[in-house]
Order: structure tokens, then C-alpha cells, then sequence
């Protein structure tokens, strides 16, 4: 049971910052989720929070101890790793049973937890096999065994499911957060699959090129995206992003006039955010789409469109009843409130 | 072309390369079964005679007169000693030094490595007037530790075994910083038998380098009972003084040949075994 506090932590390789400064305070038995495009700096945070990488400046708490100073071993952390770095040439139990080991554990008690674990898991029968005789979700869930039986403060996971296929990803995202909030213990979890990300956390965190963009519960990032970054990659398909300018009464997206909340600066330039499941079909709607693409998802259609027939391209959720006719031009409408509205050179929200 | 020639080709071609390789061997078994009068004899016969125990053991127990009678299962015991201790020494220095140069971050990493590294270009041979003058101020001429160690020390493993640890991945080593194994654990109980498949074949490749050495046990012994079979070999083949014992010389041809097959068999399995574990 711990928390784990981040204080303006920052990184640099040289003259090159990756990491800008981040704060942020996970609480006890929390799941935060760091998500990001590949090279945001997200591993590099979980890395210096693990002791893997150290802290240029700022600080590192684990229940309000600082542990910029302190070794991997002594921060009482586990960490799950993307190709698992399981030790090849070990069995699974010893695998599991090694960090034990090497804190001078009573073997009675290695094997107790390492068979406690391994029944949370469903690995009792595989205790005698090699990494190299599993599959890929079982070699995950060693990993997984493998930070459960040292029962540490805090887990950290670096991309744990990206090596697995997309059926089973998401089986084990499910186990995961499953097994996380039995145990209770406090995870700092990176990934770049925004989906995996808004499924696990209790709260997100955006990441940007090294700057955390915003952080909060996934529903609220998703409802209230803080700059068009956070907009266009939480949700899927991501929201469409058009240019456009604050006209009376509303905004101007390439001729369409659509109702918005928003500052009334007429003439301004800004970005426009939509979302492809807000988007309604109306006849007499603002926003003409000339279908050029259908993806059929079943329950929903997701449409690829061009605003007014050659404008700029926009998807459109539609019921999966609808069949429409590439070439054909199908009207939109969207709510006032639904529409988001962004400074078009800082990205950040307005009102 | 016939499904039947196609498999016949290629064992007409393997046979064919065994018999080139095979039959010098067979022709060296045969005249250590012989009298040497019998080898002497032209066309020598091709079928081996009644002699085989008795050279034998007269080249074992009692060695030719050229070798002043140097029993062959000594020169055995000197080659044995001097190739284990060339490929253990140099397995044993070359996986720290190589520990060293991959996983650590010291002042001159890449200067220590380049040095390793160059005296690659150095063989025994340039090299052997200086290390001939510190073997004998150290007084270790006619003693296995001068024959070993100058022999020892070289880069050719160290290098290999900086290659294969640079394949170990990067999480691997950080897994184990936060389990909590230290950098010797780490190396005894991860690089280590990670490293199985590649300490046998080294093994292999050292020791028959070590039981092959000519040039440097030649020098550095002197006394009888530090000959290495290689030199005893080499000395049993006529000098002028007395003929040469064909018979014997054969015998104790074939059993040099035996320790290193040994070690190669023996080894064989052990890299067979790693190669298929290492599949991932």
C-alpha cells in the first residue's frame, strides 16, 4: 500500500530535454495510465520512476520517501517489461521465485508465494517449462507472476500487452485490471494504445513530446480534451480536427456555418474539433460529406467523407443499417456542446 | 533427371570426400600394426597386421630412441595438461574481461577494448622474443605455467563472448537490477549459463589450438619429461642418427588424434543441446 508522487521531474540526455517536468501524484491502490505516441518520453518517465534511468531534476516519492538516490532493488517496485525479460534459461518457478532469492527469502516461504501467484494466474501446470516452451500470453502472465510474488509497493508496466496478438491484448487487459484492483497496489502503467489506456486507468495521463498535456479520469479527457493533441487521440477513431474561424453566432468550417459555445472573437483563427460518433445524420444538416470510403464495423459504419464535396476529409460514425453509396453526399449535423474548439498555433482549448 | 540420381549424387559426392579424408588415417592404422620391416616392404600391404598391441604399448610405456625414450603417455599427459589449461584459462580470463567491456560504464571503456582488441594482430610468433625473455627471468622455462600462460592471455574469446553479450537484451539487465541481483550475480547466474552454447564450441576450438602448439613448447622446453606429444611426434621422425621407428611414430599419431576427437564428441552434444534451446 503506497503512493507514488512525482514532482516536476525532468529529463535530459545533454542539451536535449525529453521529459519536461511532470507532477503528478498517484494514490494508494491507483491505476494511472501514461499515454502517448511512440517517443513522447512516456518509458523514459516509467524508467526513472523504476531507478532504470536517473532523474536530471525534480523528485521521485514512494510514500513521501524521496528515491531519486535509491537503487531499483530498494525502492520495493516490480516492473512488468514489454519483451517480458524473462531469464531464458530459468524455469517459470524460478523465474518467479529469483527476485525472492535474492532477498535471502526462507525457501518454504518462496515456494508458498510463487504458488500463490501462480494459482492467481493459472500457471500451477507450467511451473516445470522454460520461457522459450510458453506462449506469448503465458510468458506475459510469468511477467506478471513475477511482480505479484515480491508484493511491492508499486507495479510499473512498459507496454506489457504490445507483443501480443490483438485477441488476446485484450483478454489480458481485462485480467489485468482485474488482478490490479484484487490487489490493490498502486501501478503506473505506460502504453501507446489509447484504447488499452482508457480501459485500464482510474486517471490518464497524456503525454506530448515530454510535457504532460492533461491529466484526469478517462471520461473527462474524453468529454473535455484540454488541447487538440488530447483530442484527436483519445477516442477512436480519433476526433476530426478541421480548420476554421469564430464567425457570428458560431464557427466557419470551409463554408459550413455550425453552432459552438466558444469565446466571440469573429474572425479568429481556430481549430475544430469533432467527433465521428457525434456526428448525426439530418437532412438539413450544416455539413454535407460526399461518401468516399465505408468501414464496416457490424453494429456501426465508420464513413470517410469530404466536406463539401472536395474539402477536407471527416469520418462519421453511422448506424450500421445505413448503406450508403460512395459518391453520394449525406448531411450532418452536431450539437453545440459537442462542438470543441482550439487555438489554432498553442492547441490549447478555448473555454 | 530421375528422383534416384538426384539422392545418389550427393552420396557419391560425401563418399567420395570420406575416403580422401579417411584413408591416409587407415593407411596410418595399418602401419601401426605392422614390423617396420613390413611398413619398409613396397608396396606396403593395406591389411592390418598382428604387431598393434605390442606398438602400442612399446610407444606408450616406452617412447623411441630419439625421444630418449620418452614414454608417448607422458608427452600425452603434457599436451592434455597444456591444451585444458590454454582453453580454461582462456575462458576463464576472457568472460569478465568481456563482462566488463559490455555491461559497464568505466573511464577508458573503449580505449581497454581497442587494446584487447589489437592484440589480435599480434600472434605468439611476432611476439615471442619479448615473451620468451619475461618467461624465463620469471624462471617458468620447463614448467606448465611458462607453457600455458603466455598462451593464455589473448583476445580471440573475449571478443566472441563481447559480441554474444551484446545480444543479451537490455531488460534482461534491468529485470535483474530490480530483482536485486548484483552485477556478480547477474554474471554467475545469468550471463553465465546464457553463455553455455558458445564456452563449449570456444572450448573445443582452444583446446585443439592448445594441443596443436609447436613453435612456443619447443622453446620453452627443454628437459624430456616437459615434451608435448606435437614435439615428441616431430622429434621420433629421423634425424640422421638412428631410423626412424615408423611403427611408432604411426601408433603415436593415432593416439594424439584421440583427446581432441574426445573433446569434440564430448562437446558436440553440449552446443547441440544449447542450440535448441537458445531457439526462441
Amino acid at each position: 500500500m503506497a503512493t507514488l508522487t512525482l514532482d516536476a521531474v525532468r529529463k535530459s540526455y545533454g542539451e536535449r530535454e525529453v521529459v519536461h517536468g511532470i507532477t503528478c501524484a498517484v494514490a494508494d491502490g491507483e491505476l494511472v495510465v501514461v499515454v502517448g505516441p511512440s517517443g513522447c518520453g512516456k518509458s523514459t518517465l516509467l524508467r526513472m520512476v523504476a531507478g532504470l534511468e536517473p532523474v536530471t531534476s525534480g523528485t521521485v516519492s514512494i510514500d513521501g520517501r524521496v528515491v531519486n538516490a535509491v537503487e531499483p532493488k530498494d525502492r520495493d517496485i516490480a516492473m512488468v517489461f514489454q519483451n517480458y525479460a524473462l531469464y531464458p534459461h530459468m524455469s517459470v518457478y524460478d523465474n518467479m521465485a529469483y527476485g525472492l532469492k535474492m532477498r535471502k527469502m526462507g525457501r518454504a516461504e518462496i515456494r508458498e508465494r510463487v504458488e500463490r501467484a501462480a494459482a492467481i494466474l493459472q500457471l500451477g501446470e507450467l511451473l516445470g517449462r522454460k520461457p522459450r516452451q510458453l506462449s506469448g500470453g503465458q510468458r506475459q502472465r510469468v511477467a506478471m507472476g513475477r511482480a505479484i510474488v515480491r508484493d511491492p509497493k508499486i507495479f510499473l508496466f512498459d507496454e506489457p500487452l504490445s507483443n501480443l496478438d490483438a485477441q488476446l491484448r485484450v483478454q489480458m487487459r481485462v485480467e489485468i485490471k482485474l488482478l490490479q484492483q484484487e490487489l490493490g497496489t498502486t501501478s503506473l502503467y505506460v502504453t501507446h494504445d489509447q484504447v488499452e489506456a482508457m480501459t485500464l486507468a482510474d486517471r490518464l495521463i497524456v503525454m506530448n513530446a515530454g510535457a504532460a498535456d492533461q491529466v484526469g479520469p478517462p471520461l473527462a479527457l474524453y468529454e473535455r480534451p484540454a488541447t487538440a493533441f488530447v483530442a484527436g487521440f483519445i477516442g477512436s477513431p480519433g476526433m476530426n480536427l478541421l480548420h476554421g474561424e469564430i464567425a457570428e453566432g458560431g464557427v466557419a468550417v470551409d463554408g459550413a456555418m455550425l453552432a459552438a459555445n466558444g469565446p466571440r472573437q469573429a474572425g479568429r483563427a481556430i481549430l475544430v474539433g469533432l467527433r465521428p460518433e457525434h456526428m448525426e445524420l439530418a437532412p438539413d444538416g450544416p455539413l454535407p460529406l460526399r461518401v468516399e470510403l465505408l468501414e464496416r464495423l457490424g453494429a456501426d459504419t465508420i464513413l470517410h467523407g469530404r466536406l463539401g464535396g472536395n474539402g477536407p476529409v471527416m469520418k462519421a460514425r453511422v448506424p450500421g443499417t445505413i448503406e450508403p453509396t460512395p459518391g453520394e453526399t449525406l448531411h450532418f449535423t452536431i450539437r453545440r456542446e459537442r462542438v470543441h474548439l482550439f487555438d489554432r498555433d498553442s492547441g490549447r482549448r478555448l473555454a | 533427371m530421375s528422383a534416384r540420381r538426384v539422392v545418389w549424387i550427393p552420396h557419391a559426392v560425401l563418399l567420395a570426400g570420406l575416403g580422401l579424408v579417411l584413408f591416409p588415417i587407415y593407411v596410418a592404422f595399418v602401419a601401426s600394426s605392422l614390423t617396420l620391416r613390413d611398413i619398409l616392404d613396397t608396396p606396403m600391404t593395406l591389411v592390418p597386421g598382428p604387431e598393434i598391441f605390442a606398438n602400442y604399448r612399446n610407444a606408450l610405456s616406452a617412447g623411441t630412441i630419439s625421444t630418449s625414450g620418452q614414454p608417448v603417455a607422458a608427452m600425452l599427459l603434457n599436451s592434455l595438461v597444456m591444451a585444458l589449461a590454454i582453453a580454461i584459462g582462456k575462458i576463464a580470463i576472457s568472460l569478465p574481461s568481456a563482462y566488463a567491456v559490455v555491461f559497464f560504464r568505466f573511464p577508458l571503456r573503449r580505449v581497454c577494448f581497442w587494446a584487447i582488441f589489437v592484440t589480435l594482430m599480434l600472434p605468439v610468433e611476432v611476439r615471442i622474443i619479448p615473451t620468451y625473455k619475461i618467461v624465463a627471468d620469471l624462471g617458468l622455462i620447463d614448467r606448465y605455467a611458462g607453457l600455458t600462460l603466455p598462451l593464455v592471455a589473448s583476445a580471440t574469446a573475449t571478443l566472441l563472448f563481447r559480441q554474444f553479450f551484446l545480444t543479451i537484451p537490455d531488460e534482461l539487465v534491468e529485470a535483474a537490477k530490480i530483482d536485486g541481483a548484483g552485477p556478480w550475480r547477474f554474471f554467475v547466474d545469468t550471463v553465465v549459463p546464457l553463455s553455455r552454447t558458445n564456452i563449449a564450441a570456444l572450448f573445443v576450438i582452444l583446446f585443439i589450438y592448445g594441443w596443436n602448439q609447436y613453435l612456443w613448447p619447443l622453446l620453452v622446453t627443454n628437459s624430456p619429461t616437459m615434451t608435448t606429444i606435437v614435439i615428441g611426434i616431430r622429434q621420433m621422425i629421423g634425424n640422421g642418427d638412428a631410423q626412424t621407428a615408423w611403427h611408432l611414430v604411426m601408433a603415436t599419431a593415432l593416439l594424439a588424434m584421440l583427446p581432441p576427437i574426445a573433446v569434440v564428441l564430448a562437446m558436440q552434444r553440449w552446443f547441440v543441446a544449447g542450440l535448441v534451446e537458445s531457439e526462441k
